[in-house]
């Protein structure tokens, strides 16, 4: 078996795939420069080169493709959210998710399994009767449901009868699921290097060439690149790259964390969040448990994991499934999120003309790879500011005109 | 558990603590325009680095001041907020 297995390797009528740029020089000029190569900037590029036909573009991504939060996160998708800005787009999103994978020909392993939130006080049922009617307005399936349809749904779930926090009702949102995280990336990464878009690993943007309010080249650890045009899609440090472009951005840089169990036998279908006690939790097609909460209670550029956050998420996890404690952990980990204060993203102009945002993704920007790829890849190619991202730019905070989602986001992003 | 060394009640947990945001200068709300206004409230620097940030005992509800490096998680320094801030602000009325 074993060399049956290195023949098929060493094989040559089965030769191993390349799908990136191998490492070269980089060139003098590109038309576009994307600066962070997580899911978005490659979702950018991938756009830009299938549908505008642009393909002279650079990838710079200082450590390896994925390695930010879109190889970090929890991979939560769900449309759920309160203002009619957010649910638009979201929804968007979850369109573009569900035909990925026949699209890249590579199997993104994304899954349909609904997604519930749960409810404790009459606060939070308030609020998810609004959601479900908002949601269901605009094309999204959300539903308020009981204590009947929860156990159903979730037979192992603890509703806590005589405890501490007794669950009476739930968000229902049948659209909700699931995808692997490193595939939506590796997918974009190849389709858009298929098209001609040469990807830099190790290649960190260290300045930026602005004059006379538009930007001319990026600096980097391997040369100066002069430029068409850039966009910024670096996630946890983007007030670094706006403070090399010369602006402030309305952002907090947050660890986020994470932890996984062993894999177990598939028990729980549903994705599952309890934002009253800062949890939610997922059963992966592999069958671990991922489980994640909250930001960290204070901002730093750094990945360290705490022993607080462990044990914080563990008793929540237990108050909710309390099997869970006969599990051992296997991993935990955390990001460095751009947090903004409506925790909606930052995207479209900046105050250098040429220079494009992705940013503001927080806790919540997985979801948003594909779409945002699309119309950021729209606002590059023709100048324009797409009608779906009009009310994320920068300049609304100018306004006092927030588009407000921190109660459809904490703690179940 | 991180230790924060606080002005008044000495080292204790970082979990008795909450954290405030950065100190920036407040522009005089009865003189700055809007959009300076939004600026201050919405915008920041966000820098890795050090930072001078307020801080608060919440079981004393003390507030004081410290740098931190927001990269390495040290705390560099804390001391009281009256090393900084002399006077008192006072918020007058906006006159009509
Ligand atoms: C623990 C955790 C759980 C999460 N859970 C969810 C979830 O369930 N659902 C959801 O929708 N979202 C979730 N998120 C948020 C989501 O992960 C992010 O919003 C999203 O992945 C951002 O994608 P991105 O491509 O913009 O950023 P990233 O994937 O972080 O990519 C940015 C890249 O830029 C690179 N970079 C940075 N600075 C430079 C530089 N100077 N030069 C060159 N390259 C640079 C970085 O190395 C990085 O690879 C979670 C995040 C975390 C941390």
């Amino acid at each position: 078996m074993p060399f049956g297995l290195l023949k098929y390797g060493l094989s040559k009528t089965y030769p191993a795939k390349h799908h990136f740029t191998p490492r070269k020089d980089l060139k003098k000029h590109y038309d576009v420069v994307i600066i962070g190569g997580g899911g978005h900037g490659a979702a950018i590029a991938y756009y830009l080169a299938k549908y505008h036909g642009i393909t002279d573009i650079a990838i710079l991504e200082k450590g390896y493709l994925g390695g930010g939060n879109t190889g970090r996160n929890t991979a939560v998708l769900r449309a759920n959210y309160l203002t009619e800005e957010g649910v638009t787009f979201y929804r968007e999103s979850l369109k573009l998710y569900r035909d990925l994978s026949n699209e890249f020909d590579y199997n993104i392993m994304w899954e349909n399994r609904g997604q519930l939130t749960l409810a404790t006080t009459d606060a939070a049922i308030g609020s998810f009767r609004w959601r479900a009617e908002v949601n269901k307005h605009l094309g999204v399936q959300s539903e308020l449901i009981g204590r009947d349809e929860i156990r159903e749904l979730v037979p192992l779930l603890n509703l806590g009868d005589g405890g501490r926090y007794p669950i009476l009702g739930g968000l229902w949102h049948a659209d909700g699921g699931t995808a692997r995280h490193d595939a939506v990336v590796w997918g974009y990464a190849k389709g858009a290097c298929e098209r001609g878009v040469e990807l830099h690993q190790l290649t960190e943007v260290t300045g930026l060439d602005v004059e006379h309010g538009r930007i001319k080249a990026v600096l980097t650890n391997r040369g100066t690149v002069q430029c068409g045009c850039a966009v910024q899609a670096v996630a946890g440090t983007s007030s670094l790259l706006a403070a090399m472009a010369g602006f402030k951005l309305p952002i907090h840089t947050y660890p986020l964390q994470a932890m996984v169990t062993q894999p177990y036998k598939p028990i729980l279908d549903p994705l599952v969040s309890a934002p009253h006690v800062h949890v939610y939790i997922q059963q992966t097609s592999r069958g671990e448990f991922v489980i994640g909460g909250g930001s960290d209670p204070y901002p730093l550029y750094n990945t360290r994991s705490t022993l607080e956050m462990k044990e914080s998420l563990c008793s929540a996890i237990q108050e909710l499934f309390p099997f869970i404690g006969q599990m051992r952990l296997l991993r935990q980990w955390a990001g460095i999120t751009d947090m903004t204060p409506d925790y909606s993203p930052i995207m479209g102009l900046s105050p250098v003309e040429n220079y494009y945002l992705d940013a503001g993704w927080g806790t919540w920007g997985f979801k948003a790879t594909p779409i945002s790829g699309k119309t950021m890849a729209e606002l590059i190619a023709t100048g324009r500011v797409p009608d779906l991202i009009k009310p994320f730019g920068v300049d609304r905070f100018l306004r006092f005109e927030q588009v407000n989602e921190a109660g459809a986001t904490a703690a179940s992003h | 558990m991180k230790i924060v060394p606080c002005p008044l009640n000495g080292p204790r947990n970082i979990s008795e603590f909450a954290y405030g945001g950065e100190v920036e200068l407040m522009p005089d709300p009865n003189t700055s325009s809007s959009e300076e206004w939004a600026e201050y409230i919405f915008f920041s620097d966000n820098p890795a680095g050090v930072v001078r940030e307020w801080w608060c005992h919440s079981a004393t509800s003390y507030w004081f001041i410290a740098e931190r490096n927001t990269v390495t998680d040290e705390i560099v320094r804390t001391y009281p907020a009256s090393e900084l801030f002399k006077e008192r602000v006072e918020f007058k009325k906006e006159s009509e």
